[in-house]
């Protein structure tokens, strides 16, 4: 073997270490050497950020490229010896490996987006690197401990993102932010201790003893009167319920986000809704799914309903909203609630609307939170009514946010279509009230997205305030420009994603129906013998 | 025969015979001007010391007829007392200077408490364990009240002492009941005659006024009302020394009596240490939620962390043992560097103890700032900090034991307070700019301490600096 060919073999398997830790990497630059408080400190701060986002996005790219989509296996597995018999595990299959070029595609946008920050520049820097490798290792992370160090860890940059740089509510928003994520996952740690013991192992997939072909007693058993169907596996599959329900967030559990959203720095929204609230569709897909399906059938028929719920109940909020952050909101929450919809119908077309939805939710209301940054960072306000008829002198800017504003809506021919339609379909199937009770929402979010466009972009520029008011700049344009592309092209070719995560989710699919079979037959077998 | 014995505790033995040395010394030569010399030579005596027990110690020794035990179990408690309190001293030797506390007795008294813990966490025997506690009790009474002309800090001393021997009697009372039931006050022999089950009515209240006792030493609620007081009064580098070292000591001192004594009898005292687990988690953390006055609020904080060794305890298993060390030797890390930035919050020259003194402080003093904050998020057990680990071994352990009430109990009382130590973030990041700041003086030794100890918080992820193996070890040692 030659030195070429042993340093690929090195830079293979390391190649998801190297990408989730190189921004912190960067972050310990900055922290380290990069002195002072001025304007060229921020700028080095600035350029250092965007070159390393670009470079992780570029090596995520080159992952992409490398990556199988037929081996439903986990690929690229990084591994190391770790703490009380766990092991330090990356990878990346077909269902995560989508979030990953998510995260690592937004970062650097964000970064641009955030060229206009001046106060503490080289803090707000370290977070967003610090963040991203937190989020990165989510998606990768393949044993139940790391997972959830970085589930968690997560919460520490956001939090100091909104409470630093955040609005003049921010203290309140990020305790509600913190204390609210974080009771919903210690529960969850709970249950990761109790799997820990019952299967031995943290390994999440490819060992010798791994937690997705474990399979977790689903007996039922009774706890001080009460009757629990699917035994461990619906107690487990509640712990984690409670923690990705708020994360994504389902309602009833959403409070948090429209404080969090309203207060938040654009950059931090932008992250927010179009990453953070992916862990909860992920967490559900990588754990409750595969690893419950006992516990998961059983409540089934209550996340549907939950969704349905969503769907249609923070759309109807969504249209009285005053703030526009808050309205994209509760927007992201009923577009949220499609993806519960998908995951627990639970087949193919299901699931693969769900990752679809979430991968194009992450560009949409992205796109649409630097949209409500745009005129922000102009006006300083977020008020609707403190808008109307910026088209008169903003055409670039209604162009981009009319295209947006139709892909929240779910304009066949943008990428908001394909996601929705495939839940609903998978949905129909499944539970044909609660499918015809989200259409409805679809329909009010085509109320609330276009009455929010008419009120700020059309009409009359009749404002004294706005008269003045400029189009967007280069930079401004450079940032939508892939946000744009990737919202079309999705939309009419969303093969692209499908291809990638098809046999993933076929194989995730099969696994589901096949324990459900099991644990059926156990249950019959058993009353046979009484 | 008595050589063998003499040759056992031959490390105890050199540091009485130093403390008594350097108080004579002291006294015949020119007093208090010796006593920053006495701290840093006390400091190296420590570290000496637990650099040979350590390195040296294998297998397991029993002096006096099992009187005295020196086990895996004693040698790791003793490591982590001894470098913690020499941490604490060193910390100390700035702030008692200026403040003209540095006197000579200062250091002889930690040096004799000391010796009392490490005869507390090496008893095998009831009076062993009597004897090593009022050792280590009657120097941090002393201590407690060092700034004699406070009345904060002889308050502090006076109340420590009254209830300290208000709490030894009960242990005392305990320990005489165990004996009359037991027949003999050697672990050993008591192990053998309580059985699970089948323990005498008197054996189990002997027990339970032992375990009285010995709450009160770790603060466990309800025998936790001295905490803030003495935290609060005395001089701070006093109140770093009561947070660390005594705490350890006092821990595994519990662990001893109750599996080398009661080993047989877990299912009689694990219902207890885990109701007075879950009372302390619990009253640490609400009753932390309106404190101004940091060392107050540490004390609430350090009376939840003991909540969670408790909960290790509590298991009665191998792994819980483990998970209590594990536990505490990172609790101590993260106090010695949380009071290592409390000695450091000055204005003008003069100790602050307000939070809300820390408004803006990551403006002023980024670098220490951002220590602290890897410290509060360390103690407020997120990820992926080091205090994360301690509450996940300590999960673990209860889960395994059956305990899955108090694990569940433990997070939430995680989450309540995790918004006090969120609230001091929030004083030092998203406070007003205000005029009136800190000094912003050089860190020194504190600063070092600040940094060490919060770096310890991260790196030690990896691989924890084979802290895991030990404790398993030491754990093996003591239950078997």
């Amino acid at each position: 073997m030659d030195d070429d060919e042993r340093g690929g073999k090195l830079m293979d398997t390391h190649l998801l270490s190297i990408v989730t830790f190189m921004p912190a990497f960067a972050a310990l630059i900055l922290a380290i050497f990069l002195r002072g408080d001025d304007e060229a400190a921020g700028r080095n701060a600035k350029w250092l950020a965007m070159i390393t986002t670009t470079v992780t996005f570029l090596i995520s790219l080159f992952i992409l490229f490398e990556f199988d989509p037929n081996d439903t296996g986990f690929q690229f597995v990084d591994e190391a010896d770790w703490l009380l018999g766990m092991k330090y595990r990356l990878g990346v299959d077909g269902i995560s490996i989508l979030f990953v070029m998510l995260t690592t595609f937004m970062m650097p946008l964000v970064i641009a987006a955030s060229w206009n920050v001046n106060t503490r520049v080289k803090e707000y820097m370290i977070a967003f690197l610090v963040l991203e490798t937190l989020m990165l290792g989510v998606f990768m992370a393949l044993d139940l401990v790391l997972f959830y160090l970085f589930f968690e860890a997560g919460l520490i940059p956001m939090f100091l993102i909104i409470g630093i740089w955040g609005g003049a509510n921010r203290i309140y928003a990020s305790f509600k932010f913190f204390l609210y994520t974080f009771l919903g996952s210690v529960l969850m740690l709970v249950a990761m201790v109790a799997m820990f013991t019952e299967a031995g192992t943290t390994c999440i997939g490819g060992c010798e003893l791994s937690l997705l072909t474990h399979t977790f007693g689903s007996e039922t058993f009774s706890v001080m009167g009460v009757q629990i169907i699917g035994g461990m596996q619906t107690l487990l599959f509640l712990a984690f319920f409670a923690s990705f329900a708020v994360k994504m967030p389902m309602w009833p559990v959403h409070t948090w986000l429209p404080d969090a959203h309203v207060q938040a720095p654009t950059a931090g929204s932008v992250v927010l809704a179009a990453i953070l609230l992916k862990m909860g569709g992920y967490g559900f897909l990588r754990f409750s799914l595969p690893m419950f399906p006992v516990g998961s059938d059983v409540m089934a028929p209550l996340v549907l309903w939950m969704s349905a719920i969503a769907i249609v109940y923070t759309s109807l909020v969504a249209l009285v909203q005053e703030d526009m952050k808050k309205l994209i909101a509760y927007s992201s929450v009923a577009h949220m609630g499609f993806v519960t919809m998908g995951i627990f119908a639970a087949n193919q077309q299901g699931i693969d609307g769900a990752i679809f939805q979430m991968i194009s939710h992450g560009f949409i209301s992205g796109a649409l939170f630097l949209c409500v940054g745009v005129i922000y960072d102009r006006m300083h306000t977020r008020d609707i009514d403190a808008y109307g008829g910026l088209v008169n002198r903003m055409p670039a800017y209604a162009m981009i946010f009319m295209l947006f504003t139709m892909a929240n809506v779910g304009l066949p021919g943008t990428s908001g279509f394909v996601g929705e339609f495939l839940t609903l379909m998978a949905t129909f199937q499944v539970n044909t009230w609660v499918a015809a009770i989200a259409t409805t929402g679809v329909i009010f979010s085509a109320a609330y997205a276009l009455w929010l466009y008419r009120r700020v972009v059309m009409g009359d520029l009749i404002k004294e305030s706005l008269k003045a008011i400029t189009d967007m700049t280069p930079r401004e344009r450079w940032i939508f420009a892939p946000l744009v592309v990737m919202t079309l092209l999705l939309g009419v070719y969303p093969a692209l994603v499908l291809d990638m995560i098809g046999p993933s989710v076929a194989a995730l699919v099969e696994n589901y129906t096949v324990a459900l079979d099991a644990a059926d037959t156990a249950v019959q077998s058993a009353e046979a013998t009484h | 025969m008595i050589s063998a014995d003499l040759n056992i505790i031959l490390p105890e033995i050199l540091l009485s015979a130093f403390a008594l040395l350097g108080l004579m010394g002291a006294v015949y030569t020119t007093k208090d001007k010796t006593g920053g010399l006495l701290v840093w030579l006390t400091a190296i005596v420590f570290v000496a010391l637990a650099a040979w027990i350590g390195l040296t110690g294998e297998g397991t020794r029993v002096a006096f007829n099992g009187m005295f035990i020196e086990d895996g179990f004693a040698r790791f408690a003793k490591v982590t007392i001894l470098l913690s309190a020499a941490a604490v001293l060193v910390m100390s030797e700035g702030y008692m200077k200026a403040r003209g506390l540095l006197r000579f007795e200062y250091p002889m008294l930690v040096a004799l408490s000391a010796v009392g813990m490490m005869m507390m966490v090496s008893a095998g025997d009831l009076m062993a364990l009597y004897m090593g506690l009022e050792l280590q009790s009657l120097a941090l009474y002393v201590v407690a009240s060092l700034r004699r002309d406070s009345v904060k800090s002889t308050e502090a001393g006076l109340k420590y002492f009254v209830l300290g021997a208000l709490s030894s009697g009960v242990l005392l009372y305990g320990a005489s009941l165990v004996y009359g039931y037991a027949g003999t006050t050697l672990f050993s022999g008591i192990i053998t005659t309580a059985q699970s089950g089948n323990v005498s009515l008197g054996l189990l209240f002997g027990l339970v006024f032992l375990i009285s006792g010995m709450a009160f030493k770790v603060s466990a609620v309800p025998f936790h009302m001295w905490t803030p007081d003495v935290y609060e009064g005395s001089p701070t580098p006093v109140t770093a020394f009561f947070a660390t070292a005594p705490k350890v000591a006092a821990m595994g001192l519990f662990a001893r009596v109750l599996h080398d004594a009661f080993g047989n009898a877990i299912s009689d005292w694990s219902q207890i240490v885990a109701l007075l687990s879950v009372l302390s988690m619990f009253l640490g953390a609400i009753a932390a939620i309106g404190q101004t006055n940091i060392k107050r609020l540490m004390a609430f904080s350090s009376i939840a962390h003991m909540g969670y060794a408790l909960m290790g305890l509590a298991a009665g298993t191998v792994l819980g043992v483990q998970a209590m060390l594990v536990y505490m030797a990172i609790y101590v890390t993260m106090n010695v560097g949380t009071f290592a930035f409390i000695l450091m919050m000055q204005k003008d020259g003069a100790p602050v103890t307000d939070i809300s003194s820390l408004n803006m402080y990551s403006k002023t003093n980024p670098g220490r700032a951002l220590a602290m904050l890897v410290l509060l998020f360390s103690l407020a057990g997120v990820p992926p900090m080091l205090g994360f680990f301690g509450k996940l071994y300590v999960l673990r352990a209860a889960y395994e034991a059956d305990l899955v009430w108090l694990a569940i109990a433990g997070v939430i009382a995680s989450v309540i307070g995790a918004y006090y130590y969120l609230r001091i973030v929030f004083y030092m990041y998203f406070g007003e700019e205000q005029s009136e700041q800190l000094d912003n003086s050089r860190g020194g030794i504190l600063g070092g301490f600040l940094i060490a100890s919060a770096l310890i918080m991260v790196l030690g992820i990896a691989n924890m600096f084979g802290l895991e193996g030990a404790a398993a070890a030491a754990a093996g040692a003591l239950v078997n």
